[in-house]
């Protein structure tokens, strides 16, 4: 409201500098897109910032390829900002910025650990370590190619409804593919990757956008029955016995992920996940009830039947015991934590690298450890923020399969933020899953920048002035968007 | 679907406000808790990343790091471990920090607040902040004299500058090297350190300034500074030395050390009772002037204080509520009566200084990186303990008592010395304790030495024989 107001009192300067300002009605619908632009400078600002203490505080001084590096940061997020300008006119103008600042946050810290691993090595006197900063600089490439490619191929999201039940397939097809033979790899226990060509992968990644997707399109139609009220017990009205299948099969199939690829943390968000989404498609909080319930004898019945469950509860539970093996994980991480305090011990200054997987699951322990509560808390808003944009674009959205996708979307960030940073800070068991945008991980950065691009074309959607609906105005917009 | 939508929000903002407020119990509530762990290595390394400043004794670092190139970047080593060890303390990984290392380490590690624009300096340039330098009170000359004399035997050596307070000689044996405890050697400084707490001799403790023991007659400057204090005596007035003195309310006899009379005719002046060390006139003059004023005078003089110098010495102390027996073998530095050499050589130093006791000090300068001075202790008076009059007075007692009473032993040629010596009985099985207390040049004294000698392997304990040579060496290496 305030935005209209003030194109109202200045429209000439509006429509000049503002190109992409499209008028309805005789009001003007600002694009917000130079706001956009404006927080992205924020965030290479951060950025740069972040790399040049890195730089000074380990003599590592600056050279130029560090300048290279903050440079393509910033050519790659300017052609996504610019995507947006012509794919995506009306889009949310804060989810690029804040998945932009996350991902450079990530890459400042991936170059920082990679120093730290480089000093070591000389101290040892060991061959130099490769670098991971560069490959996740690769990594970002091909996430911006695809986000480009995801706002250019899906001009309208209702679009992908089309395809729910082949995006249901393949999502279930990559979910399982770790576990065939030749391409299927298993690291540290746990079977998440392929390796194709040089390349590994983790199909679970992208698997978790396809059948999300597939859920919102499938909940869309079955919504009616599966809130059918049956049977009513403790004030809660219970679905029919013959619609229990579809949570009794995502149950089954996260159980199987859980048993067969050992990975506690996908088992959770895919299960959390669909209970969620049932839950709002339904508005039933029976289904609710219901998915607690599962999970809960899910959980009994994992922790009772299998190894590696019940040690990471053990660890859970008193890590100070297993200090030296099981536990030295999380037991360093806290270490890191509280070597951070409030401040943190200052980029470049504390001793990330004393974390095992310190730049993939552990990395919030060492922004924690550098940048202090502050920086965590900085760092969980950014989060919180790109989740409560997903929700805010659920409610603004108008269709019903655009509302659940875009809540699906959303839901799966915050839950994956919740589970790794609630483990890594023992607040919960600790489960193997990546940091969102922050990870030292191609698959990972992809599907979740995949994700922010299709929460960006939902929200185009959202806002952007019905043409058909606003006739008089219909060239001058038209022209407008030519420019 | 509003509604479904905003209430999985609220489960989603309540989960985030649990990770919220659980980092904020991990990094600022249980800090504390986590950094103290025993299996945490991030706060040592960290210390050790650092160049940790010097502690320096005149212009020489007496401890400083040197870089190893292993995983704990710098290893501390200390030139004359044992010569300095009551004073720099030891840097172990295993054990912690004591001494200087540990009450200063926020300057040598370069935390402290007064490096907070060298720190801004190097946070922007970049760099490790290095650590700022100690320089301490310490006469290295007097304190290798005092280390010397002490060889072979079990005791301590305090020396002051009686006009600032300045701590000259801080000696103890037997000493320990702290150069072993601050390896990097776990196992070797777990063997080190259990050997040294094994001995029955401690040579952990800081003797000079945290072994209490009985003052002896090196109190009697107290009894006698009260005696002036209280108007009713005077360096003159003549007191009784018969050769023994009946305890009030008992059957016990108190004697003098020559078991005879202080003086031809049982009588004599203050002065010469305190040149001769007259126990029959000390304990006599103690119930004279009440235990009140014995304690009055001696709090004055710092007993009953918990000096900081910045290390934590021992509070010295004189008897609550003594009876009348008591008061008297109190008088004399018995009984209950304990002291520091630290206390007896601020006794020294305050007689020396017209009256006015000053608060003992170790640390001189604190120092940024590049030596820039940051910091200068300021002398400061502790106490004016009693009127310059009565210094002066007490001063040419103590002299008579170097020239011709007990403490022969300090005489130095062509300087006028006063002292005081004192025996002190420390129970049945322990030996006694040698103590002298003495001062130079007389007429405008540079140093006021302590020497307490607990142990020596010589059968006839006296403090004339060896506490007071030291006590020479001290002084001279001073003066010279």
């Amino acid at each position: 409201m305030r935005g209209t107001l003030r194109t109202l009192r200045m429209p000439r300067r509006g429509s000049v500098t503002s190109p992409a300002n499209a008028v309805v009605g005789g009001l003007r619908q600002p694009s917000r897109r130079n706001i956009e632009l404006g927080l992205l400078v924020g965030a290479w600002l951060i950025g740069a910032f972040g790399t040049v203490q890195v730089a000074w505080a380990t003599t590592e001084g600056m050279n130029q390829r560090l300048w290279i590096t903050i440079g393509v940061v910033a050519i790659l997020s300017l052609a996504m900002h610019v995507t947006l300008r012509h794919r995506a006119t009306y889009a949310d103008p804060i989810l690029l910025p804040v998945a932009t600042l996350l991902t450079i946050l990530g890459l400042v810290m991936i170059y920082r650990i990679d120093v730290a691993a480089a000093l070591r090595a000389e101290r040892n006197e060991a061959p130099l370590p490769t670098p991971d900063v560069y490959a996740q600089l690769t990594w970002f490439s091909v996430a911006v190619v695809l986000f480009i490619a995801v706002l250019i191929l899906v001009p309208d999201h209702r679009r992908l409804q089309r395809f729910t039940y082949t995006f249901g397939l393949l999502g279930l097809v990559l979910l399982v593919l770790p576990l065939a033979p030749v391409i299927g790899t298993t690291v540290n226990g746990a079977t998440l990757w392929i390796r194709v060509g040089g390349f590994s992968l983790q199909p679970a990644e992208i698997s978790k956008i396809l059948l999300t997707v597939f859920f919102a399109g499938y909940l869309m139609e079955k919504r009616d029955s599966l809130s059918l009220v049956r049977s009513k017990f403790l004030g809660l009205g219970f679905p029919r016995l013959k619609d229990l299948g579809p949570i009794a099969i995502a149950w089954a199939v996260s159980l199987g992920v859980l048993v067969f690829q050992r990975d506690l943390g996908t088992s959770l968000l895919f299960f959390g996940l669909f209970v969620f989404m049932l839950y709002i498609a339904t508005q039933r909080r029976s289904w609710l009830v219901l998915g607690g319930l599962l999970f809960a004898i899910g959980a009994a019945l994992s922790y009772l039947m299998f190894g590696h469950v019940r040690a990471r509860v053990t660890i859970w539970i008193d890590p100070w015991a297993y200090a030296d093996d099981s536990g030295y994980q999380i037991v360093q991480s806290l270490y890191g934590l509280a070597n951070g305090g409030i401040f943190g011990a200052g980029l470049g200054q504390g001793f990330p690298n004393f974390v095992p997987f310190a730049n993939t699951d552990f990395i919030v322990a060492a922004i924690g450890e550098e940048l202090g509560l502050t920086g965590i808390f900085a760092l969980l808003l950014l989060y919180a923020l790109v989740v409560e944009r997903g929700f805010r674009i659920a409610i603004s959205v108008r269709d019903s399969f655009g509302q659940l996708l875009a809540v699906g979307l959303s839901i799966t960030l915050a839950l994956q933020v919740f589970v790794i940073v609630g483990g890594v800070t023992k607040l919960i068991p600790l489960t193997g899953l990546t940091t969102p945008f922050l990870s030292y991980g191609g698959s990972s950065l992809i599907a979740n920048w995949v994700i922010i691009a299709l929460l960006l074309r939902i929200s185009d959607r959202a806002r952007r002035p019905d043409v058909a609906e606003t006739t008089p105005d219909e060239a001058l917009t038209q022209v407008v968007r030519r420019i | 679907m509003t509604r479904p939508i905003l209430r999985t929000a609220l489960v989603f903002t309540l989960l985030f406000i649990a990770l919220l407020v659980n980092v904020t119990i991990i990094q600022f509530v249980r800090v504390g808790d986590y950094r103290d762990r025993p299996g945490n290595q991030r706060v040592l390394l960290e210390e050790y990343d650092r160049e940790r400043g010097p502690i320096l004794v005149g212009s020489d670092a007496v401890a400083r790091s040197i870089e190893t190139g292993d995983t704990l970047r710098f290893l501390r080593t200390y030139s004359d471990g044992p010569l300095y060890a009551p004073v720099t303390g030891f840097y172990s990984i295993v054990y912690g920090a004591t001494g200087l290392e540990r009450q200063e380490n926020r300057v040598l590690n370069g935390k402290s607040d007064l490096f907070f624009i060298e720190r801004t300096e190097q946070l922007f340039a970049g760099r490790q902040p290095l650590g700022g330098a100690v320089e301490t009170t310490i006469d290295d000359r007097a304190q290798r004299a005092a280390f010397d004399g002490l060889q072979g035997k079990v005791g301590a050596v305090v020396a002051i500058e009686p006009s600032t307070g300045r701590i000259l000689v801080s000696a103890q044996t037997p000493s320990f090297d702290p150069g072993v405890l601050s390896s990097h050697d776990p196992d070797e400084i777990r063997a080190y350190y259990a050997a040294l707490k094994a001995d029955p001799k401690k040579p952990l403790l800081n003797r000079p300034i945290v072994s209490l023991n009985p003052p002896g007659s090196t109190f009697k400057l107290v009894t006698a500074a009260a005696a002036l204090a209280s108007g009713k005596f005077t360096a003159d007035s003549v007191l009784p030395g018969p050769a023994t003195y009946r305890l009030p309310q008992t059957s016990t006899d108190l004697r003098n050390w020559n078991r005879g009379p202080c003086a031809p005719g049982g009588k004599l002046t203050l002065s010469e009772a305190l040149a001769v060390s007259c126990n029959t006139a000390f304990a006599w003059l103690g119930n004279e002037l009440g235990a009140d004023a014995l304690r009055q005078q001696a709090e004055l003089m710092g007993f009953g204080t918990g000096f900081e110098i910045p290390l934590r010495a021992a509070t010295s102390r004189f008897p609550q509520d003594p009876d009348p027996p008591q008061t008297a073998l109190s008088a004399i530095g018995q009984f209950d009566v304990r002291a520091t050499a630290l206390q007896m050589a601020m006794v020294g130093a305050g007689i020396a200084n017209g009256g006015t006791i000053m608060r003992p000090f170790l640390v001189q300068e604190i120092r940024a990186p590049d030596l820039a001075v940051l910091k200068t202790t300021e002398p400061e008076v502790f106490e004016q303990a009693m009127t310059a009059g009565n210094a002066a007075s007490l001063t040419e007692m103590m002299i008579r008592a170097v020239e011709k009473g007990t403490g022969t032993n300090v005489r130095i040629n062509g300087v006028s010395v006063a002292g005081k010596t004192g025996t002190a009985q420390t129970g049945n099985d322990r030996p006694s304790i040698a103590w002298f207390v003495a001062f130079a040049p007389a007429n405008a004294p540079k140093v006021a030495v302590a020497v307490m000698i607990e142990e020596s392997g010589v059968a006839e304990v006296s403090g004339n024989l060896l506490a007071a040579p030291i006590a020479r060496d001290v002084i001279e290496a001073v003066l010279r």
